[in-house]
């Protein structure tokens, strides 16, 4: 525990101080009050309160869907902890500017106390007190040895403390020690730790970003890390602004998953291959086995495999012959059978007129199974894994809308179009593997295989290294101040003639914990009596 | 693997035994704790010895040890004797929560923290654990009732509400991460269980101390504040390094697993805010005017956390952290 001393009263002095001597002071007292230990409890105390809304409302980084959807739900409420930034609470103004307190608070009690740690690194152990009879721990005893071998035998019993012997009156002498300066180490450490780790995850936070791809997983389609645009989402940090992406390509050639019988997953894997640095010149791919919780790590990122899905293969013949083939991902609406949907388009080949083009193309969409299960027509999924697939499909043909400009999810039709009436259904049918139908106009869809796909999440944070540095040398401070006991102990040699000259000495033993940790008792005893013991020469 | 069924039931059958055992124990030290002398005995000695402390003029507290429960042969009372064999109950209790524990194990062959129910079982079990070592050292024996008893609503919740089959778990859960985060965590908030219940009575018997009508049925038979002070502040110290480990390893594995190491995920800020006010109460230990009841106050709080981040997370808030294994 620290002692503040109080400072000497000033002067009263007779004359109105300066605008500068009085500015001066309240900026000194400001900092006095905003680095005081009491000070950083309130902080603390706010910090853990400003931190909670988050974890009770829904966060628009997280999850912006559920946040617009509580935000319409709770009506002026919503709006107005909405325009108080609790749905985005870890960048909010109010939460950065008690961090950035903190931060001042800690940088400001930091400082003076690295000076008291290098000062009181240099002392010495501290006077013997006057009446050892008055510490929390003493012990005292009359032994038939000299001063001397006393304190040699004291000496070596205190190896490992830091102490200093001392002469005083009558030649009395004694010893005072100290040990477990680690402590403070220790603190100094963890409380810099603290420091350095906030102050990069706020770097990491500026310089940092994120990015989600789907990839085919048949190694046909590379993925490289070659602009924001390669991505389906992308999250970059306040400074990242996309051009200067780390190169790289990979791409991904197959993916497996283990389930249980209930179809549970238990183990996801994938192998990739990959591209960095000088391959990208000589066109070299060098393999890696991707699984969950094991991410690839190059050229300062890392990608994960985050999830899975499959791709239903379809094969279009046309009335005159020619026919079309494709594999387009369809999205998982169900996590427990991976029942999914999807919106697989085609263009009828050599159609260059576009008038002509926008009557006959063909989107087929629907339900895919990857083990169907039938209630009378409807399809459901009843196991994640590929057995026995099948999709439920409706065929619509006209005018999909991907020629307006405006930007088409992958997964649906525009609705807009078949509401207009410029897109209809044709045909609603379900499939099994190798099954297909027939369009009225002779149209052939077939359902001819299934792909799978992984969807892969590219991270980059160039501080987290730095980060887990902090992280540790925190926690091994914190071992260190919360295991290391402060305590002092002296010794008292009190040389005694007794009426029968003989030579005897008063050993006095005195201890004191400075934390309030417990245990020290026992210790002290322990030395308390083996120090007299040991200078005994019988 | 497969899942051995009759091991899973051997398991379900300990538990159940588990939670009778301790409500029997907790009967027992009830009456230990509403008619023994040695409430009142060991709330005398202790009373006595902080006068002897206060006497001798010491700056800091320090330990000397307890004497042994000193009750003479001829006044062992009966509430003693119901007492002792309370203890004894306790410890049978806790043979058999670890059985129940190791069974699961077994039957998945994994380590039994794959869910709630059996997270709860094994927080619990510290939580007991702790207590024992604690009622060695301390003479707070009769006050066993007082943990037993968060322990048998946590346990009641955890094989009722909570209860799910033995399966193996999820993708993103099998690393030997799960084994050092969630043990950590585990281990963690089990010892906070008895900081938490220790903060409670210490209120109550400072309370008392201020004002000697309240509490005044049985907050005389809790022992001195000092003693609750130093049960809370050794156990929180053990308690705050290993939890403070658990989250360093839950995030070195979020980078792994989720691809990056701090996501302000539901969880994750609750755990980091129970810190934070764990990190207030060490603090408040060293600040003059925040020391007893402030720091008391703050210890509670933070116990109210670690519960809560138990339930309401799992359950209520949808998270990565969703793990909970209930429909
Ligand atoms: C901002 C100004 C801060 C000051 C002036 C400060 C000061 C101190 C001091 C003097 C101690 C030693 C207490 C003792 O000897 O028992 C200590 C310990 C500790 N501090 Fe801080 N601290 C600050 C910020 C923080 C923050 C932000 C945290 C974490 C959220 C923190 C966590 C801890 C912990 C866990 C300990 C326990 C270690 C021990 O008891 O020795 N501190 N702090």
């Amino acid at each position: 525990m620290t002692v503040t001393e109080t400072p000497a009263e000033p002067e009263k002095k007779p004359y109105r101080p300066s605008a500068v001597t009085r500015i001066l002071g309240f900026a000194r007292n400001t900092w006095r009050g905003l680095t005081s230990m009491r000070t950083a409890l309130v902080l603390l105390f706010l910090l853990s309160l400003a931190a909670l809304p988050g974890a009770l409302l829904p966060q628009r980084a997280l999850n912006s869907a559920k946040t617009d959807e509580y935000i319409a739900a709770h009506g002026w409420w919503g709006e107005l902890l909405d325009r108080l930034q609790f749905f985005g609470v870890y960048s909010s103004v109010w939460f950065s500017a008690i961090y950035l307190l903190l931060m001042v608070s800690l940088v400001g009690c930091l400082a003076p106390r690295s000076v008291e740690y290098v000062r009181s690194m240099r002392a010495q152990p501290v006077l013997t007190p006057r009446n050892l009879s008055r510490m929390p721990h003493h012990h005292r005893v009359e032994v038939s040895a000299s001063p001397e071998d006393v304190l040699a035998a004291a000496h070596t019993r205190l190896k490992g403390w830091r102490k200093v012997e001392r002469e005083e009156a009558n030649g009395v002498r004694s010893i005072s020690a100290e040990r477990g300066y680690l402590r403070e180490t220790g603190n100094l450490v963890f409380h810099f730790g603290m420091l350095g780790l906030v102050v990069f995850f706020a770097l990491g936070k500026l310089f940092s970003y994120e990015g989600q791809v789907i990839v085919q997983a048949n190694g046909s389609q590379p993925f490289c890390n070659s602009g924001i645009y390669a991505y389906d989402s992308f999250h970059p940090g306040l400074r990242v602004d996309g051009t200067k992406l780390s190169p790289f390509c990979l791409k991904v050639n197959d993916f497996a998953a283990r389930y249980t019988p209930a179809g549970q997953p238990e183990h996801y894997e994938s192998s990739i291959e990959y591209q960095t640095g000088e391959d990208l010149n000589t066109g070299a791919w060098r393999p890696y086995h991707l699984e969950v919780n094991d991410p690839l790590r190059i050229a300062g990122d890392r990608i994960y495999l985050l999830n899975h899905g499959f791709a239903p293969k379809f094969t279009v013949t046309f009335p005159d012959g020619t026919s079309r083939t494709q594999a387009i991902q369809w999205r998982p609406v169900d996590v427990q059978t991976y029942l999914s949907e999807g919106a697989t388009k085609f263009d009828r080949p050599g159609v260059t007129d576009s008038e002509q083009r926008r009557k006959q193309q063909l989107a087929i969409t629907g339900l895919f199974a990857p083990t169907a299960f039938l209630h009378g027509n409807v399809l459901t999924s009843s196991f994640p894994e590929l057995r026995n697939p099948a999709v439920a499909v409706d065929v619509l043909r006209g005018d999909l809308g991907t020629d307006s400009g405006r930007g088409q999810s992958i997964f649906e039709v525009d609705q807009s179009q078949v509401d207009k009436g410029a897109l209809k259904k044709v045909a609603r049918q379900n499939l099994e593997l190798g099954q297909e139908l027939t369009l009225d106009d002779g149209t052939k869809i077939k359902f001819d295989g299934v792909e799978q796909w992984v969807a892969l999440q590219v991270s980059h944070d160039p501080t987290q290294g730095f980060v887990l540095g902090f992280a540790i040398a925190m926690f091994a401070g914190l071992i260190g101040s919360l295991l290391v006991k402060r305590r002092r102990l002296w010794v008292r040699v009190t040389p005694v003639t007794t009426g029968d000259d003989l030579r005897r000495t008063v050993v006095e033993v005195g201890g004191l914990a400075r934390t309030d940790q417990a245990g020290y008792g026992e210790e002290f005893n322990r030395i308390a009596v083996e120090i007299p013991r040991a200078g005994r020469k019988d | 693997m497969p899942i051995n069924e009759t091991l899973s039931r051997f398991s379900d059958w300990s538990y159940t035994t588990t939670v009778a055992i301790y409500v029997l124990a907790l009967l027992f030290f009830l009456i230990e704790q509403s008619f023994g002398v040695k409430g009142r005995n060991a709330a005398q000695r202790t009373r006595e010895r902080a006068k002897e402390l206060v006497g001798a003029g010491a700056p800091v507290v320090t330990e000397s040890t307890v004497p042994p429960t000193a009750v003479t042969p001829d006044r062992v009372g009966r509430a003693e004797r119901i007492g002792r064999m309370g203890m004894a109950l306790t410890v049978l209790g806790v043979l058999l929560h670890l059985s129940a524990l190791v069974l699961r194990g077994l039957a998945t062959s994994r380590v039994p923290w794959g869910n709630m129910y059996e997270y709860v079982m094994a927080v619990t079990f510290i939580g007991v654990v702790t207590w024992l070592v604690m009622a060695r050292r301390f003479p707070v024996r009769h006050l066993s009732g007082f943990v037993l008893l968060p322990i048998v609503i946590l346990m009641f919740i955890g094989g009722t509400m909570l209860y799910a089959v033995a399966a193996p778990v999820q993708p993103a859960l099998q690393s030997y991460w799960m084994v050092i985060h969630v043990s950590a965590a585990i281990i963690g908030s089990g010892v906070f269980l008895v900081p938490g219940v220790a903060s409670v009575l210490y209120l109550m018997r400072s309370a008392h101390e201020k004002n000697p009508k309240k509490f005044a049925r049985f907050a005389d038979r809790i022992p001195a504040a000092d003693i609750l002070d130093r049960i809370t502040y050794r156990t929180t110290v053990f308690a705050f390094p290993v939890f403070t480990f658990g989250v360093l390893c839950g995030a070195i594995w979020a980078e792994s697993a989720w691809g990056r190491f701090w996501g302000w995920d539901p969880k994750e800020t609750v755990a980091f805010v129970a810190w934070v006010v764990y990190a207030a109460y060490l603090h408040s230990r060293a600040t003059a005017g925040w020391r007893g009841q402030r720091a008391a106050i703050i210890n509670v709080i933070g116990f109210a956390l670690t519960v809560f981040n138990l339930f309401f997370v799992n359950l209520v808030s949808v998270g990565l952290h969703s793990y909970a294994g209930v429909g």
